[in-house]
């Protein structure tokens, strides 16, 4: 009973009410301040997002020119020969195409599913124009009169396949597999396996550029967190100095040091690391992508593990060398637990940026230091498969996720410590 | 087994951080095995660099340092088998109690269950039974303070070096964990070097205290003869309250002086000086001064009352008295207190051996 009573104020008001009204005002002004970027994420963020989805799995076109063909298609068990009303009703949305001048689009769309619908369907088109068929007559015999492939189940099959509206054949090319005709999943040749070595290959890229800038970002850190102020400030400048010089600037002064007849070739052929006529390929492969990029992403690691390190006491290493510990087993028990938050927030920064980027390895990478991400931009701007960029898109954003859920699972998030 | 007399031996050690300052002078400073040995002194005065430098963390610029006869200058923090409490604790805090406690054990290999035992054991010396699997998190800051010392002498150190572990403790933590510290080191007999800037802790748990100012030991004595009998008057000023009077010895023999102040002669005991002429500053404790005294006092003097402060267990008197008015009387609180009012006059009276003339300010 007792535990039931509500608390009053003393104006017999129920004190949680009171509080609610209380702290009204506060919230409606917290949220007034935060409306401006929440609007701004809406729009530019999850919109585009969403907008991107629709696009990568949309395959609306067929199903709105032959919206009568698939109704009918629905009765139809999809092992023989469709019946006549399926037949005739295809005619009927295909002759009112014609009168759009829309069928063109509709060929080449079905000759993407099955090879040789463009004559088939020309065929017929041929046919409307010149008003050979019947239309008082049984239309499926005239239409196998016209194209034998009319007369083909394999063909129907393919327009049946056209009818959801949605389709994951965009995803699946990513993965470098397709649709078979019967419907089933099935992987491209061996030699034609482009997507799956360049997701590969970032995820390789990626990975070893974390391992480098944490390799080389970890003693920096360390160093900015116990220098005395004026040497750490020197060189956390140093450490910030490439951090405000322009992205493509950075790159394009490392094409100048990587190049054959660079500086840093110069430089080995000088000391006599190598002959003069055989000077290394730093650049347009792999190798000039790690430099370039771990330079570039190494004061994403710093800064995180700069931050943790720095609440780090230096009492604690002092306590387990007094307490016995040797250098190396105070640092590896005591200090280096201390610095996973860090560890974990530079890395996961580090690899996720990495696996996105664009500029650097499009103009260091050469043919075999380029990313997915410049696989999406080639589809972008080349090919203008815009479907298929924004399935490959979602695909690179879901792998990000689930990087970020295992990291979750193994570190916490919770122990991301960023500044 | 006889104590070695200079178990920690300080053997003319200097110490210079920048090459020009030198924050230990010449420092000598013999440590006998089992004792309580307090450094004391303002912040700046080198206490705390001479524990860096025992433990190890800090070289002494020249000189040595001697563990049990062995100069230990080039062995490393870690092979020296020194305890250490650190003034913020230092627990490891991504490591449970049990973890803490046994990490100077697994370092140095011992078998699981002698780890057990000994934890166990270092845990019900400081009453923590029951706390092995907490987090340094979860513990207040005396429970956090008491495993740091456990920790510090879990491994059976030859020597527990304690710097400013109570500073972050309030008033009556502060006083309870003193006397636990003492107890301790009374039960198992460990030699402990501690260094506060609290005068009160270190008359409360020292065999000796060293006072330090200025990278020099100024005194080194135990806790009564440094209140009673300071050497000089740093060490007067530094240790409990004090009232000065700065004169000119006008006339001395064996043990008693003639001090001349602006506007009177007193008397008093001559420890620093040693002929006529000699400036001087005349130290005298407040409890040594009393109102109206019955027997005869060698220094009679009358007084006007400037402030009346009540402290609960006693009552401080702020005096005109002989041209100055900071000297300062301490009235112990009974049930025949004095009417005390201000701007009243009152005689004050001390004998010449408390007023201890001493070095000149």
């Amino acid at each position: 009973m007792s535990s039931e009573t509500k608390i009053l104020t003393t104006d017999g008001i129920p004190l949680e009410v009171s509080l609610k009204k209380a702290e009204r005002k506060n919230k409606i002004k917290a949220f007034a301040l935060v409306a401006p970027l929440l609007l701004f994420l809406v729009i530019t963020y999850i919109f585009p997002i969403g907008e991107m989805f629709t696009r990568s799995i949309d395959d609306k076109m067929i199903t709105n020119m032959l919206p009568k063909t698939f109704k009918e298609m629905e009765n139809w068990n999809g092992k023989e020969l469709p019946s006549e009303e399926v037949f005739s009703s295809f005619y009927y949305d295909y002759k009112a195409l014609v009168e759009k001048q829309e069928h063109g689009k509709l060929g080449q769309r079905l000759n993407k599913e099955k090879n040789g619908f463009n004559s088939t369907t020309k065929r017929l088109f041929r046919s409307i124009k010149r008003k050979k068929i019947d239309e008082n007559a049984s239309i499926k015999e005239q239409m196998m009169k016209v194209h034998k492939n009319w007369g083909n189940v394999e063909y129907w099959q393919a327009i049946k396949r056209t009818a959801p509206p949605y389709t994951l054949a965009k995803y699946l090319k990513g993965m470098d597999m397709y649709y078979a005709p019967d419907g089933s999943i099935v992987q491209v040749d061996e030699d034609r396996r482009i997507h799956r070595i360049l997701w590969l290959r970032t995820l390789e890229i990626a990975f070893f550029v974390t391992l480098f800038c944490f390799l080389m970002g970890y003693p920096i850190a360390h160093l900015l967190a116990t220098l005395p102020m004026k040497y750490s400030n020197l060189l956390m400048i140093c450490v910030l100095l490439p951090f405000w010089t322009s992205l493509l600037v950075r790159t394009a002064s490392w094409m100048i040091l990587l190049q054959q007849q660079g500086v840093v070739n110069d430089f080995f052929v000088m000391i006599g690391l190598v002959a003069d006529d055989n000077r290394p390929e730093m650049m347009y492969n792999k190798v000039g992508t790690y430099v370039a990029m771990t330079q570039i992403l190494l004061p994403f690691m710093v800064l995180p593990l700069y931050s943790v390190m720095k609440t780090i006491s230096p009492s604690l290493m002092r306590a387990g060398k007094s307490l016995g510990g040797t250098p190396f087993v105070a640092f590896w028990k005591v200090y280096f637990p201390l610095t996973i938050p860090g560890i974990g927030a530079g890395c996961l920064l580090v690899f996720i940026l990495a696996i996105g980027y664009y500029i650097t390895p499009a103009l260091v990478g050469g043919a075999s230091g380029t990313l997915i991400s410049n696989q999406i931009a080639f589809h972008m701007k080349q090919t203008l498969d815009w479907s298929f960029a924004s399935a490959m898109g979602l695909m690179l954003l879901t792998g990000v996720l689930v990087i970020y859920w295992i990291y979750n699972k193994l570190v916490g998030v919770d122990n991301i410590k960023l500044g | 087994m006889s104590k070695n007399p200079e178990f920690v031996k300080f053997d003319k050690v200097d110490k210079s951080y920048d090459g020009k300052v030198l924050v230990v002078k010449d420092l000598q400073l013999d440590i006998a095995e089992g004792e309580f040995i307090t450094m004391l002194g303002p912040s700046g005065s080198g206490k705390t660099t001479c524990l860096m430098m025992l433990a190890g963390f800090e070289t002494p610029t020249n000189g040595e340092i001697l563990l049990d006869g062995n100069i230990i200058s080039n062995i490393p923090p870690h092979k020296r088998g020194i305890g250490m409490v650190f003034q913020n604790y230092a627990l490891f805090p991504h490591m449970t109690v049990y973890e803490n406690l046994a990490f100077p054990l697994r370092v140095r290999k011992v078998e699981k269950d002698e780890i057990d035992k000994k934890v166990d054991k270092a845990l019900s010396m400081v009453s923590l039974n029951g706390f092995e699997s907490r987090m340094p998190a979860q513990l207040s800051g005396g429970q956090q303070q008491r495993v740091a010392v456990a920790r510090a002498l879990v491994f059976d150190p030859a020597v527990v070096l304690m710097d400013e572990p109570l500073g972050a403790l309030d008033k009556n933590l502060r006083e309870s964990m003193q006397y636990e510290i003492k107890h301790i080191h009374e039960s198992i007999g460990v030699t402990v070097v501690y260094v506060t800037h609290d005068q009160s802790e270190a008359l409360t748990m020292s065999n000796r205290i060293a006072v330090f100012n200025d990278g020099k030991v100024q005194q080194l004595s135990n806790p009564a003869e440094l209140y009673e009998k300071p050497v000089n008057s740093f060490v007067a000023e530094f240790i409990g309250e004090n009232n000065t009077f700065n004169g000119e010895v006008s006339d001395i023999d064996k043990d008693k002086c003639k001090v001349k102040l602006v506007n009177a002669e007193i008397l008093a005991n001559p420890i620093s000086v040693k002929s006529k002429g000699e400036k001087t500053t005349v130290s005298l404790r407040p409890e040594r001064a009393l109102i109206n005294p019955k027997d005869k006092m060698d220094n009679m003097f009358t007084g006007k009352i400037e402030e009346v402060i009540y402290h609960g267990d006693h009552t401080r008197v702020r005096l005109d008295l002989l041209g100055s008015s900071e000297f300062i009387l301490k009235v112990p609180n009974s049930t025949s207190n004095l009417e005390l009012k201000v701007k009243e006059d009152i005689n004050i009276g001390w004998n010449s051996v408390d007023a201890r003339a001493l070095d000149p300010k």
